[in-house]
């Protein structure tokens, strides 16, 4: 079997479109929507949770079949603080910034459902290679969402992309205002929710077609 | 005592997990389909938090902080192994007491019992407090004592329990309701939640 089988191809990419985690398989909600107001956290939690994620699935798979079963959730979860430990650590050395931003959530990243999911439905029935894009899969479908939820957020609520002044001054002297509401809670809620339903309706295009 | 009850109702309904924190989404979202089960989880969230926050807070500031064990190390970086450890030994502990005591209970909770492991909400009340330790004692939010933290995790508890209980009576409600076919299930749920986020944030007004 080529390292970049059909099935792996599969693997790798269908967490981005049809079964994505949070559109699809809701996984991963809470810090999809506390860290979006603005671009950069949003990257950075995206890229944290894809690394994070293939880690984990290649170490669990390894360990597979030498860990009992019962107590194969403690072992996930101390795999996976181990593994946020190192993460949160390093962002504290090299992005202060953004870690001060991310603040609770990067330790939240523990339980994370989108881990959990992967670990327990995954990586335990399936080698280390399939493991380790099925995390890099899943953890970029999860990032992508992340992304498109923080450009809008960031775009309306304040103008800016990545902290750079992006719709011009003209427009304000000329009336416009920033919508405070994007950057509430609420608007994250309502934007994941219209990305579901935007998913859906194209799922369901698709199967007619057929 | 004025400041137990001001850290309690704050956390009730101004930094509510959910409204404010989306903390404990997955399980809120899966479990909100009728207000017996969303009954049922809510108060054993209460009881794990109410268990766990304030061992971790005896944790943070006996064992971890800086100065703790050792003089001159700061042992707090290994905070989150050992604060997601004391909540996976103490649900697996109360799900062995619940068995032993009460099996009608225990099948009625099922599958969530375990779950409640990794839950955000419980995990996050955890590291919000380690963060609200050093904060200045004059200010609402700070947790200084034993006290404030049990204050903490019985407010966070209750508030994650009113936001799972009304989220289920209005999706029982919504079942008869007529929503564009694409958006059903999930995504009317969203902004059902988006709405009533935006009802919540009026008490953020609220001076305590």
């Amino acid at each position: 079997m080529g390292l970049f089988s059909k099935e792996n191809r599969e693997v790798l990419c269908n967490p981005l479109g049809s079964n994505n985690p949070v559109a699809v398989q809701v996984l991963g909600i809470c810090s999809a929507l506390a860290v979006t107001a603005q671009l950069e956290p949003a990257i950075v939690m995206g890229l944290s949770v894809t690394v994070i994620v293939a880690m984990a699935n290649v170490i669990i798979s390894l360990l597979r079949k030498t860990v009992p079963n019962r107590i194969r959730i403690i072992v996930q979860l101390v795999v996976v603080a181990a593994l946020v430990t190192i993460v949160s650590q390093i962002l504290k050395a090299f992005a202060y910034d953004v870690s001060v931003q991310l603040s609770v959530y990067i330790g939240l990243i523990i339980t994370n459902c989108i881990l959990m999911g992967r670990l327990e439905a995954f990586a335990m029935q399936n080698g280390p290679w399939e493991s380790f894009l099925d995390g890099i899969g899943n953890g970029l479908g999860y990032a992508w969402v992340l992304i498109v939820v923080a450009f809008f957020r960031e775009l309306f609520g304040s103008g800016t992309l990545f902290g750079m002044q992006v719709i011009p001054q003209g427009l304000y002297d000329a009336g416009y205002i920033n919508c405070g509401i994007m950057l509430t809670p609420v608007a994250a809620l309502v934007l994941v929710g219209c990305i579901i339903w935007f998913m859906n309706a194209r799922a369901e295009k698709a199967e007619k077609k057929k | 005592m004025e400041h137990f009850f001001s850290l309690l109702v704050r956390s009730v309904f101004v930094d509510n997990m959910i409204f404010a924190f989306f903390l404990g989404m997955c399980s809120y979202l899966a479990v909100s389909k009728n207000v017996k089960t969303a009954l049922g989880l809510g108060l054993a969230v209460i009881f794990v938090e109410v268990v766990t926050l304030p061992v971790n807070y005896l944790l943070q500031t006996k064992v971890l902080g800086p100065d703790c064990l050792f003089d001159g190390v700061d042992l707090s970086f290994l905070s989150f192994i050992l604060f997601i450890a004391v909540i996976a030994g103490i649900v697996q502990l109360v799900e062995m007491v619940v068995e032993r005591f009460s099996p009608s209970l225990y099948a009625s909770l099922g599958i969530f019992l375990p779950l409640i492991a990794v839950n955000c909400a419980i995990m996050g009340a955890s590291l919000f407090m380690q963060q609200r330790i050093t904060m200045d004692p004059s200010s609402t939010q700070a947790i200084a004592n034993i006290g404030d933290a049990f204050a903490y995790a019985i407010g966070s508890g209750i508030g994650w329990m009113i936001a799972i209980v009304c989220l289920a009576a209005i999706r029982e409600k919504m079942e008869y309701c007529d929503v564009p076919k694409p958006l059903r299930g999930l995504g009317i749920t969203f902004i059902t939640v988006g709405l009533m986020a935006m009802a919540f944030m009026c008490f953020s007004g609220l001076k305590l």
